[in-house]
């Protein structure tokens, strides 16, 4: 039995310590936000927040993160209150299929979070691990940009409340 | 009156002064106005273009994501932060206004065009033994490069350090002036690769440990030293590579960028390896070769280690595709309880074993860490800077040797326990005493991990390669 914080709710998970975090994520609690690309930490799809640091989820053993608070990407707010990493990127429309949006997502937040007051160098730098094949790339870079702008100023809303 | 002794004294100080100021002094060279590209012989060109590679000039004359060879790359160094300079071909921030003879010059002496002296940063004590016709081919090569105009940010350096006046006194004490000197005892592939080791290859300039004052310690040539926050290895007789190093491993290595019991380059040595892909292979022959030499032969116990490393890393892959892997650990846990049953066991069964015992074969596998050079070096630095900041991939989408990060994923104390485990488990030496350290040290940001992304692989084996076929 391994205890995961996640999105700031207590599981308890019977899978075995040794299982990528990915798998425990959408096959025992249903938060399929973060997905499956490459399984070796090499396309950034899997990405979540572990304690607001990025980490690839599929190469990550659920045994490493007792007493640590993992965030994923329906941590960042819901449908209907979406946060704004998640406005930013439904307003640039930066999704083309989406597969590689929720990890970019996490760790533009994880970047954010740490100094909003970021440059599109750091951004670049930072989101080169996280591939895309579709091509959005550059409504991506728009929509971090927007939520680097949102999140420095009051509108933060309900986004970090699991930070 | 002055009294007789003090006006002595100040005379012999002025003297001493004065002899020092005539020692320091060097003239500039004239200017000149850029040579036409099309002056330049081709074939010097091409030439000067493969020692330019072996001698890695793009590599601190590169900065991050910028021009190449356009320079403002940061060099820390243990004095301060030195940015490279600009060695294109433009008359005012690079070297177009320099003559053959200032470029000549300054890979003897260190001296700029303007008469200044350069910091030792840049290897000139090793530049020194390059002939003059290799001098002249890379001077070609550079000066029918593309000009590059780019802002160089000013050298952070502190009293005294920002004196460049004093680096002639460094000189006096500590270069060596050229030229090479073959030795006649060894054989023509032997002198060539002394010649290119010691000289423009410059490998002392990381694997030679350095004094108080930045300098090479000539005594303890190739015994290890440190770059950019990476351990240089050992290159003599206290090499520790689990497997003796011999001519052919180390040809392979420096020719394909991974060798199949030592693993895969990474930090500063990526970058290295990357630049030899272009080099010839008569000159990785005679580097391997000196090297081999400098290494020596192995002891009758370091064989054996070695023999015991590989064997234990076949026994590894033979359990690897079974859960005979996994009845190894069982076996283990019931023979060594304390390490087997701790947390750097189950972080290495959990995280790292899936890769480094799946049998997947180099250079896109895992090392079998009983083959791990790191494991058994002088320090867990290495190691830390690898699980922490991976192998990043190599640029434009070539075929890499690769490993994500575990920055974020593992804590301080799971990274530590790791480390501990894997130098009781695959390394005979006694435990490292300051893991701990280490480790907040690279989480703090007081020792700085840089990463540099993994090297291209030109020739993996034809199994792996087949998969970089579309599927």
């Amino acid at each position: 039995m391994v205890k995961l914080t996640i999105n700031g709710q207590q599981h308890e998970v019977t899978a075995d310590p040794d299982t990528p975090l990915l798998y425990v994520l959408r096959d025992e609690l249903a938060l399929n936000g973060a997905k499956f690309g490459c399984g070796l930490g090499q396309c950034g799809a899997c990405t979540v927040m572990v304690d607001g640091k990025a980490v690839f989820s599929c190469v990550t053993p659920i045994l490493l993160l007792e007493g640590r608070q993992v965030t994923t990407v329906e941590g960042l707010g819901t449908h209907d209150n979406p946060g704004p990493m998640q406005r930013a990127f439904i307003a640039e429309q930066a999704a083309q299929c989406g597969y590689c949006i929720a990890g970019m997502m996490m760790r533009a937040q994880a970047l954010l979070q740490d100094n909003p007051a970021v440059s599109d160098a750091d951004i670049r730098a930072a989101l080169q691990p996280n591939l895309c094949r579709c091509g959005t790339h550059m409504r991506i870079l728009r929509a971090v940009r927007r939520a680097a702008r949102l999140m420095q100023t009051a509108d933060a809303g309900s986004a970090s409340k699991n930070q | 009156m002055i009294p007789r002794t003090i006006a002595a004294s100040l005379l012999a100080t002025a003297i001493v002064v004065a002899a020092y100021l005539a020692l320091a002094w060097q003239p500039a060279v004239d200017p000149i106005t850029p040579p036409d590209r099309a002056s330049f012989d081709p074939a010097l060109v091409r030439q000067g273009e493969k020692l330019a590679a072996l001698g890695n000039c793009n590599v601190c004359h590169t900065a991050p994501g910028g021009k190449i060879f356009a320079g403002g790359r940061a060099l820390t160094t243990p004095f301060g932060t030195i940015y490279s300079t600009n060695i294109t071909p433009d008359p005012e921030i690079g070297m177009g206004a320099w003559s053959e003879a200032a470029f000549r010059r300054s890979m003897r002496e260190g001296v700029d065009r303007a008469g200044r002296h350069l910091y030792p940063a840049f290897p000139y004590d090793h530049f020194t033994l390059v002939t003059a016709e290799d001098d002249e081919a890379l001077y070609a090569f550079l000066m029918t490069r593309e000009p590059v105009r780019t802002a160089i940010p000013a050298n952070q350096l502190p009293f005294p350090y920002n004196m460049r006046i004093l680096l002639a006194g460094w000189k006096l004490l500590f270069l060596q002036r050229g030229p090479y000197h073959p030795d006649q005892a060894q054989s023509e592939e032997w002198n060539r690769g002394a010649y290119l080791v010691e000289g423009l290859a410059h490998c002392g300039a990381c694997h030679t440990p350095r004094n108080g004052l930045g300098a090479e310690k000539t005594r303890e040539r190739f015994a290890g030293g440190e770059s950019e926050g990476w351990t240089a290895y050992a290159l003599n007789a206290q090499s520790p590579a689990p497997v003796p190093w011999d001519a052919d491993q180390l040809y392979d290595y420096l020719r394909n960028g991974w060798q199949a019991v030592h693993g895969v380059p990474r930090g500063p040595m990526a970058a290295v390896i990357d630049d030899l892909g272009s080099a010839d292979d008569a000159d990785l022959r005679a580097i391997a070769t000196y090297l081999a030499s400098m290494i020596g032969e192995p002891a009758p116990q370091r064989r054996r280690q070695g023999d015991a490393a590989l064997a234990q890393a076949r026994r590894g892959t033979e359990g690897a595709s079974t859960t005979g892997s996994i009845d190894l650990m069982r076996q283990r846990a019931a023979t060594e309880p304390d390490n087997e049953n701790g947390l750097g066991a189950k972080v290495y069964r959990s995280a790292c074993a899936e890769c480094h015992e799946r049998g997947r074969p180099l250079p896109f596998g895992g090392l079998r860490l009983a083959l791990s050079t790191a494991i058994e070096g002088p320090n867990p630095r290495n190691i830390i800077n690898v699980v922490l900041a991976g192998l990043p991939a190599a640029p434009g989408g070539e075929p890499s040797p690769m490993m994500p990060g575990f920055s974020g994923a593992l804590s301080d104390e799971q990274l530590t326990a790791l480390l501990a485990y894997l130098r009781a488990r695959f390394s005979d030496k006694p435990q490292w005493t300051d893991i701990a350290k280490e480790v907040r040290d690279a989480g703090t940001g007081a020792r700085p991990v840089i990463a540099y992304p993994s090297h291209g692989i030109g020739a993996a084996p034809a199994d792996v390669r087949e998969r970089m076929s579309p599927w």
